[in-house]
């Protein structure tokens, strides 16, 4: 699988007239940019203007790239990039199935087969009609990942996304998310306060403020 | 379509209350042209001055627009101090969402058989305590200064305010307030009433305009608990109304006018004592009293709350008794005789305004609540102020209803609308709307962003976002919204009676019909059963949330 490379051509963000940030990075498929800094700094924003949900406070300029198309302008459903947060944010309202089948574009075929394949890919198999609260919180970490990749993105974006695991459990869930996201081959920007979290992301480091 | 929702909204709460006042004006100035009376002057508010009684009416009118709020509020206030931090407060809000689902009218007249001479109260007093053998000759119920009026008008307003008041204390961290006061060493009330009271206060001023401006000009509830030689001014309005003669609306239309200054009056000297007792209070907050008398304003907080909410239990509990009561003679606690007689004689007159409320019910919250719901997507999408649409919301609540309702059933009437069904639900959807809006915007505003930004980075569109994933996260706010309305429905009394011409019934024109004259057992089974409809409501959307996600964890606890 070939993957796309993520570009970000002089991107500036500012808030009330100040200056959060200013960057310029190019990520190739399977790599990960992680991006460093204090509460305040705008890594959170740099995420939202890339994923299309920059508050209307914040003004932003500078060109996203994904490949051959340039996401400015799209709406944050046309980007096809994927999104990690904090918590696993299942739907608590769907099954686990139901959640991976709402990640799946309207044109794929075999849509249950393709979530039974997605459930035992992580050692889920028979988890489908199961209530999302009643997970663990590594299962539950393996199934948001499982949804955003039946999402079909070309670029990943993680906001912290192993902050809220215990110790344990962090380490085993930033392997295996870090070894997915190169497997597929998609370029990912990852936001942290964890210098772990950016040796196991295994590339460029942003510092900011 | 989202996009013309907050239009839409907007033009159906204000246009009706514009135009209902604009169609009072001329007639009052002496101009309608229907009677060949096409000469402006004063003459008509010279007569309307000159109704006997005109100035005592004008004085309860006013007296009640600022008495009832300011009683009620000084009583949530209390309340709210006494039990913050306790179990009290679990019970108080477990007990509001229903309480506050009893109609105005059922209200009054539980209170009504309770307070009266010979009512639940004094039957209970005799004649062991009281020595009475027969119902005491004194004057409760329909006092000439309004008092048992209102009475009931507190009891309904509290739960009200207290709805709202819950709705906002997470907003302001009230139990941060109260635990960082604590640590300075004042007792829980006083940390309550210095901290978190003042910054109460300002979120609850809509809302209590909204109390001065229904109690100034209550129709309902005056017809059964108030004076009737001269009742309030809203009640003598609806009679010229109703009057035949048609030069009498000239003197509707100024005393709509008048009635619309009476409420603005009531609403400028609150505002005034506002001004006036602002610095007190800021100053006895600052005074440092943390401990000196707090078991006293804890007793009175919480004893008051006992009585205000359990008189209003009571008061169901009469209606309950008296609809199956046969024989009751005076001093007797309970009736001798039970009967269902009542039940039979309701029964078969019942279908129609059963039927008409229902109807109107449902289609009014079905069509206001998309309405809303729309509108507050559309305010999501867009990323807009949340509070730019709040005055619109309060027009109906802020202008009497009795001083628009009437202008704009002259106006319906002059453009030839039938009064029907369509007229009156178009008319109750006037003030469910508010009320609906007001229970949903919050949750709908604090539901996480991160759902739906997730979502779409999924590549849902934000239909698909919409309705696969907001409208099911806020099913329990909606459904709760859905009974808010449906309650507010089934209580219009003036709405439906004005707008429908007295030819559209319903279970509470029905019930308000009886109150002058009728008899107990009837009037307490139309009551309940006004009383038990919205009751209903507010099981099943209750239930409604549970049934759905009982096979979802996370969906039962306090996610909206």
């Amino acid at each position: 699988m070939t993957g796309m490379t993520l570009r970000l051509q002089d991107i500036e963000i500012t808030l009330k007239g100040q200056r959060l940030l200013q960057i310029n990075a190019q990520i190739e498929p399977g790599a990960t940019l992680t991006v460093m800094g204090p509460s305040g700094a705008g890594k959170s924003s740099l995420l939202a203007y890339i994923a299309g949900f920059l508050a209307p406070e914040f003004q932003a300029k500078g060109e996203i790239w994904l490949g051959e198309r340039c996401l400015n302008g799209l709406p944050p459903e046309q980007r096809k990039v994927g999104l990690l947060f904090q918590d696993p944010l299942l739907f608590p309202h769907l099954s686990v199935a139901q959640n991976l089948t709402f990640a799946l574009p309207a044109d794929v075929p075999d849509r249950s087969a393709r979530v039974e394949l997605a459930l035992e890919n992580v050692g889920l198999a028979g988890f489908a009609e199961r209530d999302p609260a009643t997970l663990s919180g590594g299962q539950k970490a393996r199934v948001s990942l499982q949804r955003l990749l039946l999402s079909n993105p070309h670029a990943v974006l993680l906001d912290e996304p192993f902050s809220r695991l215990d110790s344990h459990l962090r380490q085993e869930v930033r392997q295996h998310v870090f070894q997915t996201l190169r497997d597929a081959s998609l370029p990912a920007i990852l936001v942290t306060h964890d210098a772990e979290d950016a040796r196991a992301a295994d590339g460029t480091v942003i510092e900011l403020g | 379509m989202l996009r013309a929702a907050p239009a839409l909204m907007v033009i159906l709460l204000v246009i009706p209350v514009l135009l209902g006042l604009a169609a009072v004006v001329l007639p009052a100035f002496g101009y309608l042209p229907v009677l060949g009376l096409t000469d402006p002057g004063l003459s008509v508010w010279r007569e309307l001055l000159e109704v006997p009684g005109i100035g005592h009416s004008v004085a309860l009118s006013l007296a009640a627009g600022v008495i009832t709020p300011m009683l009620a509020l000084l009583l949530v206030m209390l309340f709210l101090a006494a039990v913050s931090g306790t179990r009290w407060a679990r019970i108080m809000r477990q007990l509001v969402a229903p309480l506050l689902a009893v109609p105005h009218a059922a209200a009054a007249f539980g209170l009504a058989f309770l307070i009266a001479p010979s009512g639940l109260a004094l039957r209970l007093l005799s004649p062991e305590l009281s020595g009475w053998q027969r119902p005491p000759d004194l004057l409760i119920l329909n006092d000439p200064l309004g008092l048992s009026m209102m009475a009931g008008l507190v009891l309904k307003e509290i739960p009200f305010l207290l709805l709202m008041a819950l709705a906002v204390l997470p907003q302001l961290q009230a139990d941060q307030r109260v635990a960082m006061a604590r640590t300075l060493g004042y007792r829980p009330v006083y940390a309550w009433l210095w901290t978190v009271a003042p910054a109460l206060y300002p979120l609850l001023r809509l809302p209590l305009f909204a109390v001065i401006a229904f109690a100034s000009a209550t129709v309902d509830v005056a017809l059964i608990l108030g004076p009737s030689l001269p009742p309030p001014l809203s009640v003598r309005i609806v009679g010229w109304f109703a009057d035949s003669d048609l030069t009498t609306r000239m003197l509707a239309s100024a005393a709509a006018l008048l009635q619309l200054t009476v409420t603005l009056s009531a609403i400028a000297i609150w505002l005034i004592a506002e001004r006036l007792l602002k610095p007190l209070l800021r100053q006895l907050s600052l005074r440092g009293i943390r401990r000196r008398g707090q078991a006293t304003v804890n007793f009175i907080g919480r004893s008051t709350l006992l009585v205000t909410l359990g008189t209003l239990m009571l008061s169901l509990l009469v209606l309950c008794l008296q609809a199956f009561a046969g024989l009751w003679r005076f001093p007797d606690n309970l009736p001798t005789a039970w009967t269902i007689q009542h039940w039979q004689s309701v029964g078969s007159v019942l279908n129609t305004p059963l039927g008409n409320t229902l109807l109107l019910g449902l289609t009014s919250v079905l069509f206001t609540v998309a309405l809303v719901l729309a509108a507050l997507e559309y305010e999501s999408r867009r990323g807009l102020a949340p509070q730019r649409l709040l005055w619109a919301i309060y027009i109906p609540l802020l202008v009497p209803q009795v001083a628009f309702l009437y202008g704009l059933t002259l106006m319906l009437e002059q453009l030839r609308w039938q009064p029907g069904l369509l007229v009156v639900g178009f008319a109750h959807c006037l003030f469910v709307l508010p009320y609906v809006y007001l229970t949903l915007a919050d949750p709908y505003r604090r539901l996480d962003p991160r759902w739906q930004q997730l979502a779409a980075a999924l590549g849902a569109s934000p239909m698909r976002v919409w309705w696969q994933i907001k409208l099911p996260l806020l099913l329990a706010p909606i459904a709760t919204a859905c009974a808010v309305g449906f309650a507010v429905s089934i209580g219009q009394y003036l709405a439906t009676l004005l707008t429908g011409a007295g030819r559209v019934s319903t279970l509470t024109t029905e019930a308000v019909a009886l109150a002058s004259g009728g008899t107990r057992g009837p009037i307490a089974v139309w009551a309940l059963m006004q009383t038990l409809l919205p009751m209903l409501g507010f099981a099943l959307a209750l239930a409604l949330p549970r049934i759905i996600w009982r096979h979802r964890k996370a969906m039962r606890g306090s996610l909206t």
